[in-house]
């Protein structure tokens, strides 16, 4: 059996009476293309939150690598290489695409408290956060700032600073939001081209890209794990279909 | 050094940013004219000086990290005090207690950073003014130490370098302020183009992004605000060294609002900012009150509401506007 890198164990979570998780049961093993489905307010994005640790969950556990990491502050879990990008862009609007990356590097290099020295004596950093940039085809807008970026470039600079932070874990929030149909192939084709030895995690409401991409696909309805299994499993199953077209009553 | 041949793009254009262009150095250069066409003004070019280097260290919390403070004069007051204290039970050696004022400023600010780290926006305006108010009144009450309303007596400082009396024209004063201001202007224009500052520029764009890439935010605050109250700590004592005196007027919310005042005129997150924003303040200052003593933040009042409606990035973020339309005509 292949090695479990990311795993949560009977995570809950509610905000007063509203529950957004429930007993959530997940095992990412390496390498793994994992889609999380689920209509609307489903606590698809809560569950990234949960695992990031930008929510503290009520009761359960969340496992990267073997070690328990639920009472970790988010950057210590990035540090441990479980990184996220965010449905909404999240990104540093005054900064250009490569003083952006250029920091996550160097946060990762532990070498982002040093004031004494210019960033540019710092050429490998530099070079990796340009070669980050090149690969998702942001090379030429890199000394653009972020603000002015076309769209679908600031959704693929989530991702740039993502990696930025050399993940074993990806964390994907709807990574193409917002962009256009006819784009959001050229994301996706990004998410597709990293690493196989990176595990991911995306959140799609396309299901054609979700068919496309996912190799297992994870069903989420009013905070609980509804069903997950192979594509063709999922897509067969009418328990699923029932819950896309509303007839079950759901949050 | 790296042989330039094997610079990359990259890594030339983040080397070109920190490159001094020719405006920079013509204002260097024009900081010395006061010893030439206004040999009688040069206390006041002192008094500049030093306003100019604690709104620098403003500008590092405030512009870089986005920390707003309305008690920045607590660090300011207590390298004024401690370089006054300094002189009047150690010695008058002034270098000396430039260090002692930085260390204790710095001090008093790592202690405060740790409350500042963890909040932002209207808490911590509040917070930064409950601190700095706290800091008068305990200036205020420790009659004993400080003098209190009646100031500190008996500050004497010795020539600087044993040579260079302080005199009343004011020549030692502005050639020692302006010369510790521009050697702290250099540390901070390399602290900002480093990977420090980078990391305080990301807080300040967006504080939720920073963890996510791994960045323990607090701990550069922390940095930061220490950094930041050290170099107040400095200007408050060329204060008290340059003048001779230590007033309660150095730690107090006035002091805190108008520096604050001045960086937001000039531009906060540019090193100029905080520089342009005290001359403009405090020549402003010194011909209004010479038209109407009590009137003059009538004027300061009314530039401040032009500069804020018209220029959200103040006077030299319009400036720039300005000529970058300009230079792509």
């Amino acid at each position: 059996m292949t090695e479990i890198v990311l795993s949560t164990r009977r995570l809950d979570k509610n905000f007063g009476s509203l529950v957004v998780a429930r007993n959530i049961e997940l095992n990412l093993p390496k390498g793994a293309r994992y889609a999380l489905i689920g209509p609307n307010g489903a606590g698809k994005t809560t569950l990234i939150n949960l695992m990031t640790g930008m929510l503290k969950p009520n009761a359960g556990q969340i496992f990267l690598g073997g070690e328990d990491v639920t009472a970790l502050e988010p950057q210590e879990r990035v540090r441990r290489g479980l990184a996220r990008t965010f449905q909404i862009n999240t990104l540093f609007p005054g900064l250009n695409a490569l003083e952006a990356v250029t920091l996550a590097v160097c946060e990762r290099r532990n070498i982002a408290g040093e004031f004494w020295r210019n960033v540019a004596v710092h050429r490998e950093a530099i070079e990796e956060a340009h070669d980050i940039l090149a690969k998702l085809r942001l090379g030429d807008s890199c000394y653009q700032i972020t603000r002015e970026l076309p769209y679908g470039r600031q959704r693929l600079l989530e991702i740039a600073l993502a990696l930025a932070t050399k993940p074993k874990v990806l964390l994907l929030d709807e990574p193409a939001a917002g962009v256009p149909q006819e784009e959001s192939g050229e994301v996706f084709e990004a998410v597709a081209s990293l690493s196989d030895d990176l595990t991911l995690l995306f959140i799609e409401h396309d299901m054609h890209v979700v068919f496309r991409f996912a190799s297992h696909i994870i069903v989420l309805v009013s905070g609980a794990i509804f069903t997950e299994g192979s594509p063709a499993a999922i897509a067969a199953d009418p328990g699923v279909r029932e819950v896309y077209l509303g007839k079950r009553k759901h949050g | 050094m790296v042989p330039t041949d094997t610079i990359s793009a990259p890594q030339l254009y983040l080397q070109s940013l920190s490159r001094w262009s020719a405006t920079e150095i013509a204002f260097w250069l024009a900081t010395l004219l006061p010893f030439f066409l206004f040999p009688n003004y040069l206390s006041l070019a002192s008094q500049i000086a030093i306003t100019a280097l604690f709104a620098l260290s403003l500008d590092l919390i405030l512009g870089y990290a986005g920390v707003v403070s309305l008690g920045h004069a607590a660090f300011f007051g207590i390298g004024a005090y401690a370089a006054g204290l300094f002189s009047k039970f150690v010695w008058g050696e002034p270098i000396s207690g430039l260090l002692v004022a930085a260390l204790l400023a710095g001090l008093a600010g790592y202690a405060t950073s740790f409350i500042i780290c963890r909040f932002r926006h209207l808490t911590l305006i509040m917070l930064t003014l409950g601190l700095g108010l706290l800091a008068f009144e305990v200036a205020n009450s420790a009659h004993w130490l400080t003098g209190g309303s009646d100031g500190l007596q008996g500050v004497r400082i010795w020539p600087l370098f044993g040579i260079f009396k302080f005199d009343l024209y004011g020549y030692t004063a502005y050639s020692y302020s302006l010369a510790v201001l521009f050697l702290f202007f250099l540390g901070m224009r390399r602290l900002v183009h480093s990977p420090f500052g980078l990391a305080l520029r990301g807080i300040r764009e967006n504080l939720v992004r920073m963890p996510a890439i791994g960045a323990a935010s607090r701990a550069h605050i922390r940095k930061a605000y220490t950094i930041a109250a050290a170099v107040a700590g400095i200007a408050g004592a060329l204060l008290t060294q340059t003048t001779e005196s230590a007033a309660l007027e150095s730690i107090s919310f006035q002091r805190s609002a108008d520096v604050l005042v001045m960086l937001v005129l000039g531009g906060a997150g540019r090193l100029y900012g905080g520089l342009i924003g005290a001359i403009i303040f405090m020549i402003a200052r010194d011909q209004f009150s010479g038209i109407a003593p009590q009137y003059w933040y009538f004027w300061i009042g009314i530039l401040l509401i032009v500069v804020v409606m018209l220029l959200p990035n103040g006077i030299l973020g319009g400036l720039s506007k300005i000529f970058a339309r300009w230079s792509r005509k």
